[in-house]
């Protein structure tokens, strides 16, 4: 029977290791499947967390020979062998146990985000027209899982630890989604520009690059939101026309 | 022993649809709400449900209506179904689906701008509301977005081990966090269950680790009944191969599409048996399935639109008379309808994107050119805690439950879609009438005693180090898990579900001694040997009822009784904790459909 050998990191906040183990390989087997095996068999205190172990819950991320991944969805046959295999928690937040770690601070920043505000409704009964090709991009901005893989590999938050003035590429897809969602009626560019820091991503796409939804995080998301906030914020003519209207915010598109 | 204590108004556990619902519904009663979660918020297993949201907007088929739901909710259910929540179910699910629109959800859309609506086994309309095939995530995302503007406190990574009662009164609860151990006491006017399905218990499931039923054994503990746990569902279509993907979820959404179901000779096998019931309203062939699909309103449905009892029952037979496929499964073929439209690999992308994912990356498989091949999932219990229809309170005073915990609307048989309209519809009266309870009763007096005791119930395990054998409380799970899988499974009959009650009692007390490594800082052993004692209530409980009723009908087959018996299908099965502490199974007639709506079921033939 084939095995491979893992480097999981045990510990907690306080310090930790890595320690190897070797469990047996099976068809078809991913990373997850590998830890399970692990945790029944040999460390049955392992923390991780899981849940759909589909690609749908976002909950198993880790870094797997140093690159950010869900576990579940990262085959072994994908893997070199001849290697121990490093499996370990994500890096731009606190550690609680192994490969668990503290993701709260991403709730906070989705909790200060203006939330979605709908125009009246068109219809008697509540509802409104909206057309799939206005909806398309909003929805693939809504497949997010919130794995938060894009917020560990974006160096603002993973090297340079700027939680404070960063809210990170997933909630810079999320304000995309706010923004652009054809309902919308809120104006979120002027916390973007100040408190949430968009000028501080330089557009490496390093988020896109590791999205397991397939997310064209960069081009589809932050671009257009930066644009969106340099129009309002240093268009001189715009500034005009809003300063005489009264109005915020121009037609979303 | 140090623990924190939390005052609410409403303690709502669980926060999938019906919790995360219920919270919005009671916070906006002015409650003050605690929302507990088993993991992070927006990661309950809601988020796996593909397909879609049944309600009857009408928006594709206008002939659609809550009558033509309601009649449909009810032969799906095999008619034991709590007929006033499918009522309930039927004409609410409509504006519960347009609310979530108002709070952000982006459906896809018809051609005309409305909710688009997909076809779906047993609806004889289009009727589920979808996202392309992540519509759980939609409306996960969706509730927790909106309700974390609400106010409600909410405590992730947090498992109740027990409710904590008042006399008969159920007036709190007891948990841990996963994180570090840490004891929380909640004390609550009213207690809210939301806790999901019980599909652990079985070996090849579509459920997540949380999936221990602990709404179902821990309202049980509490002394409320439990109703119908014989109807396990058994999803048709979970992946087979490979072995670590087994019994991971393919949406019925790939048969509303026009996925044909065959076997090894490549024969659509489910045409060669349609149930009675379902005659009038099935296509004789495939050709008129496939009109049907692509909405010719005089075409029946398809048979692989059958309801997913049935459609499972199939396979297994196809299966074992050696017409599967390698693996032990059958096909499911998307490819072929290339053959009809242009583009074609371009719409299964566009219709099934999470499907083709999911093959392309866990089995090397691309679905718009091969068939998948899949066999039945343990995937949902019809079974659950008996409510009031109307407000959703267990048998026990200041006790909820609600969507797939709390048991009735689905009777022998979900249909598809029905359920994540179910957390809606039920979530949000649960909120509204828990918040009202809460308001009237205020909030009963905590005793030190039970804290204690449940204190000692919860270190137990980790107090035992000396007796880890083995791989401990894994090992015990996993026996469990093999022995329903093969006991009290899809086919069943006397001598094994009687087998199975015996081993789940050497199970209990296996469990009951069992010791785990580690502290009590993030420990999956100590998490899943607490767990246990909720799967293993709940098997007896599946075991119990699907001993008691001796016919078959819906999801519960037995060979030993092999036909649909007409006297049984006027009883529902109860189960209780019995002053022993033994579990009592008895039958209760089931109340007379109501002089109007049988009339409904008459006239949707």
């Amino acid at each position: 029977m084939a095995t491979a050998t893992f480097k999981i990191w045990r510990g907690n906040a306080e310090g930790g290791e890595f320690k190897e183990y070797t469990t047996e390989l099976t068809e078809g087997m991913v990373v997850l499947d590998a830890m399970h095996q692990v945790q029944a068999e040999q460390a049955h205190d392992l923390a991780l967390r899981w849940n759909c172990k589909a690609g749908k819950c976002g909950s198993c991320s880790a870094e797997v020979n140093g690159r950010p991944k869900l576990m579940c969805m990262t085959r072994m046959g994908d893997l070199p062998t001849d290697h121990p295999i490093t499996v370990e928690p994500l890096k731009a937040f606190p550690l609680i146990k192994d490969l668990v770690t503290d993701v709260s601070w991403n709730h906070e920043v989705k909790k200060r985000i203006k939330p979605f505000k709908p125009r009246a409704p068109d219809f008697e009964d509540g509802s409104w027209e909206m057309h799939q090709q206005d909806v398309d991009r909003v929805q693939e901005f809504r497949k997010c899982i919130e794995c938060y893989l894009c917020q560990d590999v974006c160096h603002v938050l993973r090297e340079h630890h700027m939680h404070d003035d960063f809210i990170g590429p997933r909630f810079l897809v999320h304000i995309a989604a706010l923004e652009m969602h054809p309902l919308d009626i809120e104006d979120r560019r002027e916390d973007l520009r100040k408190s949430q820091g968009i000028g501080l991503c330089n557009i490496t796409k390093c988020c896109t690059t590791v999205c397991p939804e397939g997310i064209t995080i960069t081009d589809n998301a932050i671009i257009p939101l930066k644009e969106r906030v340099v129009d309002q914020a240093y268009d001189p003519v715009k500034k005009l026309i809003q300063l005489f209207t009264g109005r915020g915010k121009e037609r979303k598109a | 022993m140090e623990y924190s204590r939390h005052e609410h108004d409403v303690l709502i556990i669980g926060s999938g649809g019906a919790g995360l619902r219920a919270a919005i519904e009671a916070s906006a009663a002015g409650a003050s709400v605690g929302l507990v979660s088993k993991s992070l918020l927006g990661k309950a297993h809601t988020v796996m449900a593909e397909g879609g949201i049944a309600a009857a907007l009408a928006n594709v088929d206008e002939r659609d209506g809550w009558e033509v739901h309601f009649a449909d909710t009810m032969r799906g259910g095999q008619y034991l179904n709590n007929w006033r929540m499918a009522e309930i179910h039927a004409k609410e699910s409509p504006a519960r689906v347009r609310e979530l629109e108002e709070w952000g959800a982006v459906f896809d859309r018809t051609k005309d701008g409305k909710i688009l609506q997909r076809n779906f086994g047993g609806h004889a309309h289009p009727r589920l509301a979808h996202v392309g095939d992540r519509t759980g995530l939609e409306m996960i995302r969706t509730l927790q977005d909106y309700g974390i503007h609400r106010g409600f406190d909410d405590y992730q990574e947090c498992t109740i081990t027990r409710l904590l009662k008042d006399g008969d009164r159920v007036i709190g609860a007891f948990g841990y966090d996963r994180e570090n151990g840490h004891f929380r006491v909640f004390h609550a006017g009213a207690v809210i269950l939301a806790t999901g399905g019980l599909g652990r218990a079985y070996r090849i499931t579509s459920n997540s680790w949380e999936c221990t039923g602990d709404g179902h054994s821990l309202g049980y503990q509490a002394g409320a009944e439990l109703i119908d746990m014989e109807f396990i569902q058994f999803h048709p279509t979970g992946m087979v191969w490979p072995p670590s993907v087994r019994g991971i979820l393919v949406t019925e959404g790939v048969r509303g599409e026009g996925g044909a179901l065959k076997n090894s000779e490549g024969r659509r096998f489910l045409y060669d048996d349609i149930p009675p019931l379902y005659k009038d309203q099935t296509a004789d062939t495939p050709e008129e399935g496939w009109r049907y699909v692509m909405g010719d309103r005089d075409a029946r449905r398809p048979a692989e639109l059958l309801t997913r009892d049935h459609v499972a029952r199939c396979i297994v037979r196809e299966v074992k008379e050696g017409r599967g496929s390698p693996h032990g499964g059958v096909y499911l073929d998307i490819a072929w309808i290339k053959e009809k439209i242009p583009n074609g690999a371009e719409h299964i992308k566009r219709k099934l994107p999470a499907m083709y994912h999911q093959f392309m990356t866990l089995a090397g498989i691309d679905i718009t050119e091969e068939p998948m091949e899949v066999g039945p999932t343990t995937h949902y219990v019809m079974g659950g805690l008996r409510v009031d229809a109307d407000t959703q309170m267990c048998t026990v005073p200041g006790l909820f439950a609600a969507g797939e915990c709390g048991a009735g609307l689905h009777g022998a048989n979900r249909l598809g879609g029905n359920s994540l309209s179910d957390l809606v519809v039920f979530g949000q009266r649960a909120g509204k009438y828990a918040s009202a309870y809460a308001n009237e009763h205020g909030r009963g007096t905590l005793e030190e005693a039970q804290i204690e005791e449940a204190q000692r119930e919860a270190l137990a395990p980790l107090e035992r180090q000396d007796r880890t054998d083995g791989a401990g409380p894994y090992s015990v799970q996993f026996e469990l898990q093999d022995m329903m899988q093969e006991k009290v499974g899809i086919i069943r009959e006397e001598s094994t579900l009687s087998e199975a009650v015996e081993e789940i009692s050497a199970l209990v007390r296996k469990a009951e001694g069992l010791g785990v490594t580690g502290d009590r800082h993030f420990n999956p052993g100590w998490h899943t040997a607490l767990d246990l004692r909720h799967l293993l209530t709940n098997s007896e409980a599946c075991a119990r009822a699907g001993l008691e009723r001796k016919e078959s009908r819906g999801a519960h087959s037995r060979v030993d009784f092999p036909d649909k018996d007409e006297e049984w299908g006027g009883f529902t099965v109860v189960l209780k904790r019995g002053s022993d502490g033994a579990m009592e199974v008895r039958r209760d007639p089931l109340p007379p459909v109501r002089e109007d709506l049988q009339k409904i079921i008459a006239e949707q033939g």
